[in-house]
Protein backbone atom coordinates (compact mmCIF):
# COMPACT_ATOMS: atom_id res chain seq x y z
CA UNK A 1 0.00 0.00 0.00
CA UNK A 2 3.20 2.66 -0.07
CA UNK A 3 4.03 3.57 -3.53
CA UNK A 4 7.38 5.64 -1.50
CA UNK A 5 9.20 2.00 -0.62
CA UNK A 6 9.09 0.94 -4.47
CA UNK A 7 10.02 4.45 -5.68
CA UNK A 8 12.58 4.47 -3.08
CA UNK A 9 13.66 1.08 -4.35
CA UNK A 10 13.95 1.74 -7.63
CA UNK A 11 16.44 4.38 -7.15
CA UNK A 12 18.78 1.14 -6.79
CA UNK A 13 20.47 0.08 -9.68
CA UNK A 14 20.67 -3.15 -11.08
CA UNK A 15 20.83 -4.84 -14.68
CA UNK A 16 17.53 -6.70 -16.10
CA UNK A 17 17.73 -5.10 -19.41
CA UNK A 18 14.13 -5.56 -21.56
CA UNK A 19 12.58 -5.96 -18.32
CA UNK A 20 10.50 -2.63 -19.12
CA UNK A 21 9.19 -3.75 -22.47
CA UNK A 22 8.21 -7.22 -20.92
CA UNK A 23 6.43 -5.56 -18.63
CA UNK A 24 4.77 -3.32 -21.30
CA UNK A 25 4.01 -7.05 -23.33
CA UNK A 26 2.40 -8.31 -20.23
CA UNK A 27 0.40 -5.29 -19.35
CA UNK A 28 -0.84 -5.71 -22.51
CA UNK A 29 -1.91 -9.28 -22.87
CA UNK A 30 -3.78 -8.92 -19.85
CA UNK A 31 -5.71 -5.49 -20.48
CA UNK A 32 -6.30 -7.19 -23.99
CA UNK A 33 -7.74 -10.47 -21.79
CA UNK A 34 -9.52 -7.68 -19.13
CA UNK A 35 -10.76 -5.76 -21.84
CA UNK A 36 -11.64 -8.33 -24.99
CA UNK A 37 -12.00 -11.69 -22.59
CA UNK A 38 -15.63 -10.63 -21.16
CA UNK A 39 -16.76 -9.80 -25.07
CA UNK A 40 -15.70 -13.36 -26.46
CA UNK A 41 -16.49 -15.48 -23.24
CA UNK A 42 -20.31 -14.39 -23.65
CA UNK A 43 -20.51 -16.97 -20.25
CA UNK A 44 -22.10 -15.31 -17.49
CA UNK A 45 -19.45 -15.23 -14.39
CA UNK A 46 -22.29 -15.87 -12.17
CA UNK A 47 -24.19 -18.79 -13.90
CA UNK A 48 -24.32 -21.57 -12.23
CA UNK A 49 -24.19 -25.60 -12.80
CA UNK A 50 -24.08 -27.99 -9.60
CA UNK A 51 -23.25 -30.49 -12.71
CA UNK A 52 -19.95 -29.33 -13.66
CA UNK A 53 -19.16 -28.41 -10.60
CA UNK A 54 -14.81 -28.34 -9.98
CA UNK A 55 -14.75 -29.23 -13.83
CA UNK A 56 -11.10 -29.96 -14.66
CA UNK A 57 -9.15 -27.61 -17.07
CA UNK A 58 -9.56 -27.88 -20.75
CA UNK A 59 -12.85 -29.95 -20.85
CA UNK A 60 -16.21 -27.88 -21.71
CA UNK A 61 -15.13 -24.98 -19.90
CA UNK A 62 -11.52 -24.05 -21.04
CA UNK A 63 -10.32 -23.08 -17.59
CA UNK A 64 -12.59 -25.70 -16.04
CA UNK A 65 -15.14 -24.20 -12.73
CA UNK A 66 -15.54 -23.36 -9.76
CA UNK A 67 -17.27 -25.46 -7.08
CA UNK A 68 -21.10 -23.64 -8.16
CA UNK A 69 -19.88 -25.13 -11.72
CA UNK A 70 -19.34 -21.29 -12.93
CA UNK A 71 -17.27 -20.85 -15.76
CA UNK A 72 -13.54 -20.05 -14.48
CA UNK A 73 -12.24 -18.48 -17.38
CA UNK A 74 -15.61 -15.96 -17.35
CA UNK A 75 -15.05 -15.20 -13.43
CA UNK A 76 -11.13 -14.32 -14.36
CA UNK A 77 -11.81 -12.75 -17.23
CA UNK A 78 -14.66 -10.31 -15.24
CA UNK A 79 -11.91 -10.29 -12.35
CA UNK A 80 -9.31 -9.02 -14.39
CA UNK A 81 -11.76 -6.54 -15.32
CA UNK A 82 -12.38 -5.37 -12.30
CA UNK A 83 -9.47 -4.89 -11.05
CA UNK A 84 -8.34 -2.66 -13.74
CA UNK A 85 -10.83 -0.66 -13.54
CA UNK A 86 -10.75 -0.32 -10.11
CA UNK A 87 -7.61 0.27 -9.90
CA UNK A 88 -7.20 2.98 -12.77
CA UNK A 89 -10.39 4.58 -11.32
CA UNK A 90 -8.11 5.10 -8.15
CA UNK A 91 -5.39 5.76 -9.41
CA UNK A 92 -6.83 8.58 -11.62
CA UNK A 93 -8.92 9.90 -8.10
CA UNK A 94 -5.62 9.69 -6.90
CA UNK A 95 -2.97 11.76 -9.17
CA UNK A 96 -5.13 14.22 -10.53
CA UNK A 97 -5.91 15.83 -7.18
CA UNK A 98 -2.46 14.90 -6.15
CA UNK A 99 -0.80 16.75 -8.99
CA UNK A 100 -2.71 19.86 -8.45
CA UNK A 101 -2.36 20.23 -5.44
CA UNK A 102 1.51 19.24 -5.75
CA UNK A 103 1.75 22.34 -8.23
CA UNK A 104 -0.42 25.02 -6.54
CA UNK A 105 1.75 24.42 -3.28
CA UNK A 106 4.86 24.95 -5.22
CA UNK A 107 3.55 27.80 -6.90
CA UNK A 108 1.41 29.98 -4.46
CA UNK A 109 3.77 28.59 -1.35
CA UNK A 110 2.68 30.57 1.99
CA UNK A 111 -0.40 29.86 3.79
CA UNK A 112 -1.67 27.49 0.64
CA UNK A 113 1.49 25.24 1.10
CA UNK A 114 1.61 25.04 4.57
CA UNK A 115 -2.19 24.21 4.99
CA UNK A 116 -1.47 21.53 2.03
CA UNK A 117 1.63 20.22 3.84
CA UNK A 118 -0.09 19.65 7.25
CA UNK A 119 -3.02 17.86 5.41
CA UNK A 120 -0.15 15.65 4.04
CA UNK A 121 0.80 15.13 7.38
CA UNK A 122 -2.03 14.26 8.98
CA UNK A 123 -2.51 11.66 5.94
CA UNK A 124 0.93 10.22 6.35
CA UNK A 125 0.88 9.72 9.90
CA UNK A 126 -2.00 6.73 9.57
CA UNK A 127 -1.32 3.50 7.41
CA UNK A 128 -2.96 3.57 4.25
CA UNK A 129 -4.72 0.15 4.82
CA UNK A 130 -6.13 1.82 8.41
CA UNK A 131 -7.78 4.39 6.38
CA UNK A 132 -9.40 1.93 4.08
CA UNK A 133 -10.53 -0.24 6.77
CA UNK A 134 -11.97 2.36 8.83
CA UNK A 135 -13.89 3.51 5.75
CA UNK A 136 -15.12 -0.16 5.26
CA UNK A 137 -15.99 -0.17 9.08
CA UNK A 138 -19.05 1.69 7.92
CA UNK A 139 -20.53 0.71 4.65
CA UNK A 140 -18.43 -3.47 4.22
CA UNK A 141 -18.45 -4.53 0.77
CA UNK A 142 -19.42 -1.51 -1.02
CA UNK A 143 -17.09 -0.08 -4.32
CA UNK A 144 -17.63 3.68 -2.97
CA UNK A 145 -15.65 3.38 0.80
CA UNK A 146 -12.85 0.64 -0.98
CA UNK A 147 -12.22 3.31 -3.90
CA UNK A 148 -12.40 6.46 -1.56
CA UNK A 149 -10.02 5.06 1.20
CA UNK A 150 -7.34 4.41 -1.35
CA UNK A 151 -7.61 7.22 -3.17
CA UNK A 152 -7.32 9.08 -0.13
CA UNK A 153 -4.21 7.36 1.18
CA UNK A 154 -2.74 7.66 -2.60
CA UNK A 155 -2.73 11.26 -3.77
CA UNK A 156 -0.57 11.79 -1.29
CA UNK A 157 2.32 10.72 -3.01
CA UNK A 158 1.33 12.38 -6.05
CA UNK A 159 1.37 15.68 -4.04
CA UNK A 160 4.81 15.40 -2.70
CA UNK A 161 6.74 14.32 -5.54
CA UNK A 162 5.02 17.15 -7.27
CA UNK A 163 5.69 19.20 -4.93
CA UNK A 164 9.07 18.81 -4.35
CA UNK A 165 10.06 18.52 -7.83
CA UNK A 166 8.13 21.73 -8.93
CA UNK A 167 9.78 23.71 -6.32
CA UNK A 168 13.15 22.52 -7.61
CA UNK A 169 12.58 23.30 -10.95
CA UNK A 170 11.26 26.89 -10.31
CA UNK A 171 14.15 27.90 -8.33
CA UNK A 172 16.26 27.44 -11.16
CA UNK A 173 17.84 30.31 -12.94
CA UNK A 174 16.88 29.72 -16.47
CA UNK A 175 13.04 30.12 -14.86
CA UNK A 176 13.53 33.58 -13.24
CA UNK A 177 15.33 34.38 -17.03
CA UNK A 178 11.99 33.10 -18.64
CA UNK A 179 9.91 35.25 -16.08
CA UNK A 180 11.56 38.78 -17.02
CA UNK A 181 11.93 37.74 -20.52
CA UNK A 182 8.13 38.27 -20.07
CA UNK A 183 6.62 34.21 -20.57
CA UNK A 184 3.78 33.83 -18.56
CA UNK A 185 3.12 30.54 -16.29
CA UNK A 186 1.04 28.64 -18.48
CA UNK A 187 4.23 28.36 -21.10
CA UNK A 188 7.18 27.89 -17.67
CA UNK A 189 4.59 25.38 -16.45
CA UNK A 190 4.46 23.25 -20.04
CA UNK A 191 7.57 24.06 -21.27
CA UNK A 192 9.79 23.55 -18.33
CA UNK A 193 7.93 21.90 -15.53
CA UNK A 194 5.72 19.61 -16.88
CA UNK A 195 8.80 17.65 -18.86
CA UNK A 196 10.37 17.16 -15.69
CA UNK A 197 7.32 15.89 -13.72
CA UNK A 198 5.99 13.86 -16.42
CA UNK A 199 8.22 10.64 -15.95
CA UNK A 200 7.78 10.97 -12.54
CA UNK A 201 4.42 10.91 -12.34
CA UNK A 202 4.20 7.99 -15.09
CA UNK A 203 6.24 6.07 -12.70
CA UNK A 204 4.35 6.70 -9.50
CA UNK A 205 0.83 6.23 -11.98
CA UNK A 206 1.86 2.36 -12.46
CA UNK A 207 2.80 1.80 -8.78
CA UNK A 208 -0.18 3.28 -7.53
CA UNK A 209 -1.87 0.89 -9.55
CA UNK A 210 0.03 -2.25 -8.30
CA UNK A 211 -1.09 -0.85 -5.01
CA UNK A 212 -4.77 -0.42 -5.75
CA UNK A 213 -4.77 -4.07 -7.17
CA UNK A 214 -3.06 -5.54 -4.07
CA UNK A 215 -5.28 -3.58 -1.61
CA UNK A 216 -8.45 -4.40 -3.02
CA UNK A 217 -7.73 -8.18 -3.86
CA UNK A 218 -6.50 -8.44 -0.32
CA UNK A 219 -9.57 -6.75 1.22
CA UNK A 220 -11.74 -8.95 -0.63
CA UNK A 221 -9.38 -12.16 1.24
CA UNK A 222 -10.00 -11.54 4.19
CA UNK A 223 -13.55 -10.79 3.63
CA UNK A 224 -13.79 -6.76 4.27
CA UNK A 225 -13.79 -5.48 0.43
CA UNK A 226 -16.48 -6.90 -2.19
CA UNK A 227 -18.61 -9.88 -1.19
CA UNK A 228 -18.30 -13.44 -3.17
CA UNK A 229 -20.86 -13.02 -5.85
CA UNK A 230 -18.82 -10.47 -7.63
CA UNK A 231 -16.10 -12.16 -9.77
CA UNK A 232 -12.83 -10.41 -7.78
CA UNK A 233 -9.46 -11.98 -7.98
CA UNK A 234 -8.99 -12.14 -4.29
CA UNK A 235 -12.26 -13.48 -3.34
CA UNK A 236 -12.22 -16.21 -5.95
CA UNK A 237 -9.11 -17.27 -4.41
CA UNK A 238 -10.35 -17.82 -1.32
CA UNK A 239 -13.69 -19.29 -2.44
CA UNK A 240 -11.81 -22.06 -4.06
CA UNK A 241 -9.26 -22.82 -0.97
CA UNK A 242 -11.23 -25.13 0.32
CA UNK A 243 -11.53 -27.74 -2.79
CA UNK A 244 -7.50 -27.17 -2.95
CA UNK A 245 -7.08 -30.76 -2.66
CA UNK A 246 -9.34 -31.55 -5.34
CA UNK A 247 -8.44 -28.91 -7.79
CA UNK A 248 -5.32 -27.05 -7.40
CA UNK A 249 -4.99 -25.56 -10.46
CA UNK A 250 -8.00 -23.62 -10.07
CA UNK A 251 -6.99 -21.43 -6.92
CA UNK A 252 -3.25 -20.77 -8.45
CA UNK A 253 -5.01 -19.10 -11.58
CA UNK A 254 -6.42 -15.99 -10.02
CA UNK A 255 -3.12 -16.33 -7.64
CA UNK A 256 -1.17 -15.99 -10.59
CA UNK A 257 -3.34 -13.21 -12.73
CA UNK A 258 -2.94 -11.27 -9.63
CA UNK A 259 0.67 -11.83 -9.98
CA UNK A 260 1.24 -11.06 -13.55
CA UNK A 261 -0.94 -7.93 -13.24
CA UNK A 262 1.51 -6.36 -10.16
CA UNK A 263 4.69 -7.86 -11.73
CA UNK A 264 3.66 -6.28 -15.32
CA UNK A 265 2.88 -2.95 -13.27
CA UNK A 266 5.88 -2.94 -11.50
CA UNK A 267 8.24 -3.73 -14.55
CA UNK A 268 6.73 -1.05 -16.41
CA UNK A 269 7.29 1.55 -13.43
CA UNK A 270 10.87 0.88 -13.33
CA UNK A 271 11.73 -1.38 -15.69
CA UNK A 272 15.95 -1.71 -16.59
CA UNK A 273 16.28 -0.86 -12.57
CA UNK A 274 13.91 -2.97 -10.96
CA UNK B 1 16.67 13.98 21.36
CA UNK B 2 13.95 16.40 22.52
CA UNK B 3 12.90 17.38 19.21
CA UNK B 4 12.76 13.87 17.89
CA UNK B 5 10.73 12.62 21.13
CA UNK B 6 8.54 16.20 20.57
CA UNK B 7 8.09 15.63 16.62
CA UNK B 8 6.57 11.70 17.80
CA UNK B 9 4.70 12.46 20.04
CA UNK B 10 2.66 15.14 18.03
CA UNK B 11 2.54 12.41 15.44
CA UNK B 12 1.26 10.44 18.16
CA UNK B 13 -1.28 12.87 18.79
CA UNK B 14 -2.30 12.93 15.55
CA UNK B 15 -3.13 9.54 14.97
CA UNK B 16 -5.35 9.67 18.28
CA UNK B 17 -6.97 12.83 16.89
CA UNK B 18 -7.54 11.68 13.25
CA UNK B 19 -9.01 8.34 13.85
CA UNK B 20 -11.34 9.42 16.54
CA UNK B 21 -12.68 12.24 14.50
CA UNK B 22 -13.13 9.99 11.25
CA UNK B 23 -14.73 7.44 13.54
CA UNK B 24 -17.08 9.68 14.94
CA UNK B 25 -17.51 11.62 11.54
CA UNK B 26 -18.05 8.20 9.62
CA UNK B 27 -20.91 6.92 12.53
CA UNK B 28 -22.87 10.43 11.90
CA UNK B 29 -23.15 9.55 7.94
CA UNK B 30 -23.30 6.02 8.44
CA UNK B 31 -26.12 4.08 6.73
CA UNK B 32 -28.13 1.44 8.25
CA UNK B 33 -29.20 1.10 12.22
CA UNK B 34 -26.35 0.63 14.10
CA UNK B 35 -28.39 -0.81 16.92
CA UNK B 36 -29.24 -3.98 14.21
CA UNK B 37 -25.99 -4.25 13.65
CA UNK B 38 -24.75 -5.15 16.83
CA UNK B 39 -27.53 -6.71 17.55
CA UNK B 40 -27.17 -9.40 14.63
CA UNK B 41 -22.94 -9.59 16.22
CA UNK B 42 -24.31 -10.28 19.67
CA UNK B 43 -27.22 -13.24 19.54
CA UNK B 44 -26.57 -14.11 15.97
CA UNK B 45 -28.85 -13.20 12.49
CA UNK B 46 -31.25 -15.66 13.68
CA UNK B 47 -32.43 -13.60 17.00
CA UNK B 48 -35.95 -11.99 17.18
CA UNK B 49 -33.52 -8.47 15.80
CA UNK B 50 -35.81 -5.98 16.10
CA UNK B 51 -36.99 -6.57 19.95
CA UNK B 52 -32.98 -7.14 20.98
CA UNK B 53 -31.92 -4.01 18.57
CA UNK B 54 -34.44 -1.96 20.93
CA UNK B 55 -32.62 -3.40 23.90
CA UNK B 56 -28.84 -2.66 22.69
CA UNK B 57 -29.89 0.62 21.66
CA UNK B 58 -31.07 2.20 25.34
CA UNK B 59 -28.81 0.13 27.27
CA UNK B 60 -25.74 1.67 25.17
CA UNK B 61 -27.63 5.24 24.60
CA UNK B 62 -27.12 5.21 20.90
CA UNK B 63 -30.20 7.33 20.90
CA UNK B 64 -28.35 10.42 22.26
CA UNK B 65 -26.47 13.37 20.31
CA UNK B 66 -23.75 12.06 18.72
CA UNK B 67 -21.31 15.00 19.31
CA UNK B 68 -22.01 13.74 23.22
CA UNK B 69 -20.99 10.45 22.72
CA UNK B 70 -17.81 11.75 20.82
CA UNK B 71 -16.83 13.75 23.36
CA UNK B 72 -17.17 11.27 25.76
CA UNK B 73 -14.96 8.83 23.80
CA UNK B 74 -12.25 11.92 24.04
CA UNK B 75 -12.40 11.98 27.94
CA UNK B 76 -12.44 8.32 28.04
CA UNK B 77 -9.32 8.39 25.82
CA UNK B 78 -7.86 10.64 28.44
CA UNK B 79 -8.67 8.68 31.29
CA UNK B 80 -7.03 5.72 29.20
CA UNK B 81 -10.48 4.52 29.15
CA UNK B 82 -11.64 3.12 25.67
CA UNK B 83 -15.35 2.23 26.28
CA UNK B 84 -16.67 -0.81 26.19
CA UNK B 85 -16.74 -3.48 22.82
CA UNK B 86 -20.90 -3.37 21.66
CA UNK B 87 -20.50 -7.05 21.34
CA UNK B 88 -18.74 -9.01 24.21
CA UNK B 89 -19.23 -5.94 26.88
CA UNK B 90 -15.73 -6.02 27.72
CA UNK B 91 -13.58 -3.24 28.35
CA UNK B 92 -11.93 -2.38 25.04
CA UNK B 93 -8.60 -1.71 26.64
CA UNK B 94 -8.84 -5.33 28.26
CA UNK B 95 -9.28 -7.41 25.04
CA UNK B 96 -6.39 -4.69 23.36
CA UNK B 97 -3.97 -5.41 25.77
CA UNK B 98 -4.18 -9.27 25.33
CA UNK B 99 -3.78 -8.95 21.21
CA UNK B 100 -1.57 -6.01 21.13
CA UNK B 101 0.90 -8.43 22.98
CA UNK B 102 0.58 -11.17 20.65
CA UNK B 103 0.90 -8.93 17.57
CA UNK B 104 4.08 -7.26 18.94
CA UNK B 105 5.12 -10.58 19.00
CA UNK B 106 4.25 -11.44 15.64
CA UNK B 107 5.75 -7.84 14.02
CA UNK B 108 8.88 -8.69 16.35
CA UNK B 109 9.14 -12.25 15.13
CA UNK B 110 8.97 -10.97 11.25
CA UNK B 111 11.24 -8.57 11.74
CA UNK B 112 14.10 -10.46 13.15
CA UNK B 113 13.80 -13.59 10.30
CA UNK B 114 13.31 -10.80 7.44
CA UNK B 115 16.80 -9.51 8.89
CA UNK B 116 18.24 -12.90 9.01
CA UNK B 117 17.15 -13.55 4.93
CA UNK B 118 17.28 -9.91 3.38
CA UNK B 119 20.42 -8.59 4.74
CA UNK B 120 22.47 -11.40 4.05
CA UNK B 121 21.27 -11.71 0.44
CA UNK B 122 22.00 -8.77 0.02
CA UNK B 123 25.59 -9.06 1.27
CA UNK B 124 26.04 -11.67 -1.02
CA UNK B 125 24.64 -10.06 -3.81
CA UNK B 126 26.13 -6.72 -3.21
CA UNK B 127 29.82 -8.23 -2.95
CA UNK B 128 30.03 -9.45 -6.74
CA UNK B 129 27.29 -6.92 -8.43
CA UNK B 130 26.10 -8.52 -11.69
CA UNK B 131 27.37 -11.94 -10.38
CA UNK B 132 24.96 -15.32 -9.96
CA UNK B 133 24.04 -14.12 -6.43
CA UNK B 134 22.92 -10.47 -7.59
CA UNK B 135 20.79 -11.73 -10.24
CA UNK B 136 19.08 -14.30 -7.99
CA UNK B 137 18.40 -12.36 -5.58
CA UNK B 138 16.93 -9.22 -8.07
CA UNK B 139 14.84 -11.70 -9.55
CA UNK B 140 13.91 -13.02 -6.21
CA UNK B 141 13.07 -9.62 -5.01
CA UNK B 142 11.00 -8.78 -8.01
CA UNK B 143 8.51 -11.92 -7.71
CA UNK B 144 8.16 -11.69 -4.07
CA UNK B 145 7.31 -7.64 -4.22
CA UNK B 146 4.93 -8.70 -6.96
CA UNK B 147 3.07 -11.33 -4.83
CA UNK B 148 0.09 -9.91 -2.52
CA UNK B 149 0.98 -10.94 1.01
CA UNK B 150 -1.91 -12.92 0.97
CA UNK B 151 -1.71 -14.99 -2.01
CA UNK B 152 2.06 -15.64 -0.30
CA UNK B 153 0.79 -16.56 3.29
CA UNK B 154 -1.88 -19.07 1.41
CA UNK B 155 0.92 -20.45 -0.79
CA UNK B 156 3.36 -20.93 2.58
CA UNK B 157 -0.22 -23.00 4.69
CA UNK B 158 -0.69 -25.19 1.61
CA UNK B 159 3.32 -25.66 1.22
CA UNK B 160 4.95 -25.95 4.67
CA UNK B 161 1.31 -27.24 6.60
CA UNK B 162 -0.65 -29.00 3.89
CA UNK B 163 1.74 -30.99 2.01
CA UNK B 164 4.60 -31.23 4.11
CA UNK B 165 3.25 -31.05 7.66
CA UNK B 166 6.06 -29.47 9.27
CA UNK B 167 3.84 -25.96 10.59
CA UNK B 168 0.55 -25.56 12.22
CA UNK B 169 -1.85 -24.24 9.51
CA UNK B 170 -3.58 -21.57 12.46
CA UNK B 171 -3.43 -21.09 15.72
CA UNK B 172 -1.83 -19.53 18.67
CA UNK B 173 0.18 -20.00 21.82
CA UNK B 174 3.97 -21.90 20.66
CA UNK B 175 6.69 -20.25 18.92
CA UNK B 176 5.67 -22.93 16.05
CA UNK B 177 2.64 -21.81 15.73
CA UNK B 178 4.22 -18.01 14.61
CA UNK B 179 6.44 -19.16 12.57
CA UNK B 180 3.65 -19.18 9.44
CA UNK B 181 2.24 -15.89 9.70
CA UNK B 182 6.11 -14.10 11.05
CA UNK B 183 7.64 -16.34 7.96
CA UNK B 184 4.76 -14.55 5.02
CA UNK B 185 5.69 -11.32 6.62
CA UNK B 186 9.38 -11.93 6.34
CA UNK B 187 9.36 -12.83 3.14
CA UNK B 188 7.99 -9.20 1.97
CA UNK B 189 9.93 -7.49 4.01
CA UNK B 190 13.09 -9.26 3.19
CA UNK B 191 12.20 -8.80 -0.83
CA UNK B 192 12.61 -5.01 -0.35
CA UNK B 193 15.59 -5.06 2.01
CA UNK B 194 18.17 -7.15 0.45
CA UNK B 195 17.97 -5.14 -2.64
CA UNK B 196 18.34 -1.61 -0.27
CA UNK B 197 21.74 -3.69 1.40
CA UNK B 198 23.09 -5.12 -2.12
CA UNK B 199 23.08 -1.38 -3.19
CA UNK B 200 24.52 -0.55 0.17
CA UNK B 201 27.04 -2.84 0.15
CA UNK B 202 28.22 -2.37 -3.13
CA UNK B 203 28.67 1.34 -2.76
CA UNK B 204 30.55 0.68 0.12
CA UNK B 205 32.32 -2.01 -1.70
CA UNK B 206 33.69 0.44 -4.02
CA UNK B 207 35.24 2.98 -1.21
CA UNK B 208 38.88 3.33 -0.72
CA UNK B 209 38.82 2.14 3.12
CA UNK B 210 37.25 -0.88 2.10
CA UNK B 211 40.21 -1.14 -0.76
CA UNK B 212 42.61 -0.81 1.21
CA UNK B 213 41.29 -3.68 3.56
CA UNK B 214 41.44 -5.95 0.85
CA UNK B 215 44.95 -4.94 -0.58
CA UNK B 216 46.52 -5.19 3.23
CA UNK B 217 45.42 -8.45 2.88
CA UNK B 218 43.02 -9.22 5.77
CA UNK B 219 40.26 -12.28 4.92
CA UNK B 220 37.09 -11.00 3.36
CA UNK B 221 34.94 -11.90 5.86
CA UNK B 222 36.94 -9.55 8.49
CA UNK B 223 36.52 -6.87 5.42
CA UNK B 224 32.72 -7.35 5.77
CA UNK B 225 32.22 -7.33 9.08
CA UNK B 226 34.50 -4.62 10.16
CA UNK B 227 34.45 -1.98 7.33
CA UNK B 228 31.23 -3.23 5.36
CA UNK B 229 28.45 -3.95 7.74
CA UNK B 230 28.11 -0.77 10.05
CA UNK B 231 28.50 1.80 7.17
CA UNK B 232 26.05 -0.26 4.65
CA UNK B 233 23.85 -0.72 7.70
CA UNK B 234 22.07 2.65 7.98
CA UNK B 235 20.44 3.34 4.51
CA UNK B 236 19.05 -0.54 5.27
CA UNK B 237 17.59 0.60 8.66
CA UNK B 238 16.59 3.86 7.90
CA UNK B 239 14.94 1.97 4.65
CA UNK B 240 13.39 -0.15 7.41
CA UNK B 241 11.71 2.84 8.61
CA UNK B 242 9.69 3.45 5.56
CA UNK B 243 8.51 -0.45 6.26
CA UNK B 244 6.91 0.33 9.30
CA UNK B 245 3.66 0.46 7.30
CA UNK B 246 4.32 -2.72 5.54
CA UNK B 247 4.63 -4.07 8.75
CA UNK B 248 1.61 -2.76 10.26
CA UNK B 249 -0.53 -3.34 7.26
CA UNK B 250 0.80 -6.71 6.83
CA UNK B 251 -0.26 -7.39 10.33
CA UNK B 252 -3.46 -7.32 9.67
CA UNK B 253 -3.57 -9.19 6.44
CA UNK B 254 -1.04 -12.20 7.87
CA UNK B 255 -3.43 -11.97 11.64
CA UNK B 256 -6.69 -12.28 9.25
CA UNK B 257 -5.19 -15.15 7.35
CA UNK B 258 -4.24 -17.12 10.30
CA UNK B 259 -6.68 -16.04 12.60
CA UNK B 260 -4.10 -15.07 14.73
CA UNK B 261 -5.63 -13.20 17.81
CA UNK B 262 -3.85 -10.03 16.97
CA UNK B 263 -5.00 -6.28 16.87
CA UNK B 264 -5.37 -6.57 13.31
CA UNK B 265 -8.01 -9.54 13.67
CA UNK B 266 -9.48 -7.76 16.17
CA UNK B 267 -10.48 -4.67 13.67
CA UNK B 268 -11.30 -7.04 11.13
CA UNK B 269 -13.65 -8.58 13.45
CA UNK B 270 -14.75 -4.88 14.73
CA UNK B 271 -15.76 -3.95 11.55
CA UNK B 272 -17.64 -6.92 10.28
CA UNK B 273 -19.77 -6.77 13.20
CA UNK B 274 -19.77 -2.87 13.77
CA UNK B 275 -18.25 -2.83 16.49
CA UNK B 276 -17.29 0.99 16.88
CA UNK B 277 -15.70 1.57 20.44
CA UNK B 278 -13.64 -1.65 18.73
CA UNK B 279 -12.82 -0.16 15.24
CA UNK B 280 -11.85 2.83 17.18
CA UNK B 281 -9.75 1.48 19.69
CA UNK B 282 -7.72 -0.82 17.59
CA UNK B 283 -7.29 1.44 14.93
CA UNK B 284 -5.86 3.70 17.49
CA UNK B 285 -3.59 0.97 18.73
CA UNK B 286 -2.56 -0.10 15.38
CA UNK B 287 -1.20 3.91 14.41
CA UNK B 288 -0.02 4.32 17.56
CA UNK B 289 2.13 0.42 16.70
CA UNK B 290 3.20 2.44 13.71
CA UNK B 291 4.45 5.69 15.26
CA UNK B 292 6.51 3.33 17.78
CA UNK B 293 7.81 1.37 15.55
CA UNK B 294 9.07 4.54 13.09
CA UNK B 295 10.59 6.16 16.04
CA UNK B 296 12.47 2.80 17.08
CA UNK B 297 13.88 2.71 14.00
CA UNK B 298 14.73 6.55 13.93
CA UNK B 299 16.65 5.61 17.31
CA UNK B 300 18.41 2.57 15.95
CA UNK B 301 19.83 4.88 13.16
CA UNK B 302 21.11 7.88 15.50
CA UNK B 303 22.71 4.76 17.54
CA UNK B 304 24.26 3.57 14.26
CA UNK B 305 25.54 7.14 13.07
CA UNK B 306 25.63 9.72 15.39
CA UNK B 307 25.87 12.46 12.86
CA UNK B 308 22.37 12.34 11.60
CA UNK B 309 21.28 13.71 15.17
CA UNK B 310 24.07 16.46 14.99
CA UNK B 311 22.71 17.51 11.54
CA UNK B 312 19.23 18.00 12.80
Amino acid sequence: MSTIDNVSLARGRARLSGSRAFGAALLLLLGAFALIGPVIVPTDPAAQDFGASLAPIGGDYALGADHYGRSLLARLAHGARLSFGLAFLTMLAAAVPGVLLGLAAAWRGGGTERLLELLATVVLALPGLMLVLLLLAFSPGNYGPLFLGLSLTLWVEFYRVTRATTKTVLAQPHIEAARMLGFGSGYILRNYVVPVIAPMIATLTAFAMATAIIAVSTLSAISVGLQPPTPELGSIIVELLPYYAEAPLHVLLPALLIFLLVLGLQLVADGDRA
Amino acid sequence: MRNFLVARLMQAGIVAMVVGALCFLLMRVLPGDAAMRIAAGRYGPDARIAEAADKVRLELGLDRPVLLQFLEWLGGLLRLDLGHSLVTGAPVVDELQVQLGASVWLAASALLISLLIGPVIGIFSGLKPGGIADRTGLVGAVVFRAIPPFVLGLMLMLILSKQLGWLPPAGFGSPREILLPALTLALGLAAMSSRVTRNAVAAVAKTPYFAFARHKGLPEAIVVRRHGIRNAAIPVVSYLGLQAIYLVEGVVVVESLFAYPGIGHALVHAIVERDIPMVQGTALVMGLMFVAIAALVDAISLWLDPRFGRAA
